[in-house]
């Protein structure tokens, strides 16, 4: 697509932003970026004016989570840059696939310490897939066009470019490199996505042979675009499922394979069936600590099939016996291929009737469960979540910060469907839910969009809601709100003899429900069960604005299950009415 | 480390011929991947190759925080590197270069110019009481020879990174690493 089209490298970005059919950006302007700016007035693109850089990176992800497709945070140097951080390590550490573009000094005062300069790209060198300082503006398509490639392909994450204000300002001669162009410009990077067919039929061996095989699902399945493939594969051998925080709604928690989450705050019977395996099928996850517990005593009979895109992540942690790199959802279709052939064959496979009822009787057992409140006393924010869960909309998306509430959230939800799930699972960002809500939005305006948060989480990027108003996005936030940093109290009580430092809040200052109408939404408070379901029903009728519901809940509950960071998973702590029932856990 | 040797090549070293493309920052790429994973370099070197586009990068790894497939798989993630070959030192050939500056009274100026002489050296100076040598070769070779260096007394010395190529039979001896597997991120 050569031309004679002289544009500036401001008017080049936005059109190779516009080739690349991005339709939404989040960003705020600044200094150097602000050539980029003018272009924008007159583009297709529509722009989210955000009132912090880092509302910007979790919108972006937001967005990209709920959509698969690359969010895009666009912003100035300097400090803009540096308040994008957060955001990008949260995108590399969760594979979000994701486009920052940061203003920079101009190429002549680069290396001088000017006015809001930083070494953006030596910064962000370690949390991106990829980043790239363009120097010239005859540059910027073909970096545009590696960024989105980059990001979207493989293992998917963050892609970072960086671009001087003269370079934004200079002309350039208009070229929208071909895919060729781009393919050939990256020598270094071809992602593999097709699975190994040797490797595939061993593992549909050993799949075959295996008396208690346990399928362990990860965030990858869903980059994949695997849930389909998955539940074909889960049914046509009948293997249970565990999904991972990153994982929950790849298969249906109503499903009677599903087992629920692994995990320090798994379900017991995941985290036990786990444990007792003889085969695990891992596919795109990646033996995360939280998941594996001390990693020489996770299951420690299991083979060990891993399906990743990321070679590196075979083998980092656990050697499997048998490495598949390829992406998810083809190789779990060519699984099944291999998998039927050879029963067309004439092998057949182990009877696994005996693990399925053990299993089954797990969850008979260990479901998840707390103690309802006492008459009068302080609500549970559980009971918030169950009530919250059943008065939402099907499909409903389910946006969560990090701590307590987080894990309650992916407990005591029912994820039935793909991409109805969003939390920073990797880097455990607090502040993460409110923006990302608001990106999802974005992306799936015709989903009903419920942020969880807790206050501690809140009061880190609550500001986003006043974009939320201003942009109409309706979001609903959900706080529970026990005036602690609940999860670190929880440690504190259990590991440091309930030494409490340092976490307990205040339970008159904010004032949520005026806080909350002062950035335009509406506020409510709930403080008794009676008025939980009337504050959810009046929350999910509004749709002009956002709402934000305040529930006050008890400061002193836990999260239960939980395995103790470093502990083996054998050692899972029950939830205090099921200890006594424990060596049912056999 | 072998023996008291500050140089030698350990049971533990590694070579990695690592060819990249050409372009600002990949050092610092490949060298803050390093220290982010926490692997060990032993030595460095870089320079273009006979393709202006891409540079070689031959970097001797220290194998005791990780293993050497999780090293290259990481490297093999930065976008820049296009090829990685782990090059034993058995079917490669290896150079470094040393220059040194040894303390020499006039009577031991003989014996270090012999010295230097039966190890193909050079002389680059000549000072009252010190002498400058240089010496390429092998690093077994460089490392013999600042042992004997040792004993007049060395005041100061610089050996660069090794530098390393497969031995020219080299379709059955190279190792590639992943040359055709995926990289994936």
């Amino acid at each position: 697509m050569k031309s004679n089209q002289q544009l500036t490298g401001a008017e080049a970005l936005i059109k190779g932003l516009e080739q690349e059919n991005v339709e939404v950006m989040f960003g705020l302007p600044g200094g150097c970026i602000l050539p980029a700016y003018d272009p924008l007035i007159r583009s297709s693109i529509r722009h989210i004016l955000v009132r912090h850089e880092q509302g910007a990176g979790h919108m972006a992800e937001g967005y990209a989570h709920v959509t698969g497709r690359p969010g895009v945070a666009m912003v100035t140097s300097g400090p803009a840059a540096t308040n994008l951080v957060t955001p990008l390590c949260d995108a590399y550490m969760d594979s979000i696939p994701m486009v920052a573009i940061t203003g920079q000094v101009p190429t002549s005062a680069i290396g001088t310490d000017a006015f809001q300069e930083c070494d953006t790209v030596g910064i962000t060198r370690s949390i991106t897939k990829h980043n790239e300082l363009v120097m010239s503006a005859d540059d910027l398509p073909l970096a545009i066009r590696q960024a989105f490639h980059i990001a979207t392909t493989g293992r998917p994450g963050p892609v970072l470019i960086d671009v001087p204000k003269d370079v934004l300002q200079n002309m350039m001669t208009w070229h929208w490199p071909t895919d060729d162009e781009v393919i050939d410009s990256l020598p270094g990077y071809k992602p593999t996505t097709k699975g190994h067919p040797r490797m595939i039929k061993e593992a549909a061996k050993l799949i075959l042979e295996s008396k208690q095989p346990i399928l362990y699902v990860g965030g990858g399945v869903l980059k994949a675009r695997g849930a389909d493939a998955l539940r074909e594969l889960a049914e046509l051998m009948n293997i249970p499922v565990v999904t991972t925080l990153m994982a929950r709604g790849a298969f249906p928690d109503n499903h009677p394979l599903c087992l629920g989450m692994p995990g320090m705050h798994g379900t017991a019977t995941a985290v036990t069936a786990m444990q007792k395996a003889d085969l695990l099928i891992a596919l795109g996850s990646r033996f995360d600590d939280r998941v594996t517990g001390k990693v020489s005593a996770f299951a420690p009979d299991a083979k060990i099939i891993h399906v990743d895109i990321d070679p590196a992540e075979q083998g980092k942690v656990r050697k499997p016996d048998v490495p598949i790199v390829g992406d998810c959802r083809l190789v779990i279709e060519e699984m099944i291929v291999a998998l039927r052939d050879l029963m067309a064959g004439g092998m057949k496979p182990a009877d696994i009737s005996a693990w399925r009822s053990r299993v089954n009787g797990w969850k008979e057992n260990f479901p998840l469960a707390y103690e309802p409140s006492e008459p009068g006393a302080a609500l549970k924010p559980q009971f918030c979540l169950e009530k919250l869960r059943d008065a939402s909309p099907e499909g409903t998306i389910l946006v969560s910060g990090v701590g307590q509430h987080q894990m309650w959230s992916s407990q005591f939800w029912h994820f039935n469907e793909p991409y109805t799930w969003v939390n920073s699972g990797g880097l455990g960002t607090m502040g993460f839910s409110v923006p990302a809500a608001i990106g999802a939005k974005v992306g799936r305006p015709d989903k009903t969009v419920w942020a969880i948060d807790g206050d501690g989480c809140f009061q880190m990027t609550a500001q986003e809601l006043i974009t939320a108003s201003v942009e109409k996005i309706p979001i609903k936030v959900g706080i529970l709100n026990n005036s602690n940093l609940g999860m670190v109290r929880q440690w504190q009580e259990m590991f440091y003899d309930n030494r409490y430092s340092q976490v307990h809040f205040s339970e008159s200052v904010p004032d949520y429900v005026k806080w909350s109408e002062a950035m335009g939404c509406v506020g409510i408070r709930v403080e008794s069960p009676e008025e939980v379901e009337s504050a959810i029903d009046k929350a999910n009728s509004i749709n002009d604005r956002p709402v934000v519901v305040e529930f006050r809940v008890a400061p002193t509950e836990q999260v239960f299950p939980m395995v103790a960071a470093g502990r083996s998973n054998d050692e899972i702590i029950l939830q205090p009415s099921q200890e006594n029932r424990r060596e049912l856990l056999r | 480390m072998t023996g008291s040797n500050p140089y030698g090549t350990a049971a533990n070293h590694h070579v990695l011929s690592v060819l990249v493309q050409n372009r600002p920052g990949v050092l610092a790429r490949v060298a803050s991947l390093f220290a982010r994973r926490g692997y060990n370099i032993f030595s460095l070197a870089v320079a273009p190759t006979e393709q202006e586009d891409y540079s070689r990068i031959t970097i001797v790894v220290d194998l005791e925080s990780a293993t050497l497939e999780q090293m290259v798989k990481q490297l093999f993630k930065l976008v820049d590197v296009v090829r990685i070959s782990e090059l034993d030192p058995r079917n490669s050939v290896e150079r470094e270069l040393m220059v040194a500056t040894v303390r020499s009274t006039p009577e031991q100026r003989g014996q270090i110019v012999e010295l230097t002489n039966i190890f193909e050296g050079k002389i680059l100076g000549v000072g009252p009481e010190a002498l400058s040598v240089s010496l390429d070769g092998s690093p077994e070779k460089l490392n013999d020879f600042s042992e004997l260096l040792r004993q007049y007394g060395i005041i100061e010395s610089q050996r660069t990174g090794r530098v390393a190529l497969p031995k020219l039979d080299r379709t059955a001896r190279v190792r590639a690493v992943n040359q055709t597997k995926g990289k994936a991120s």
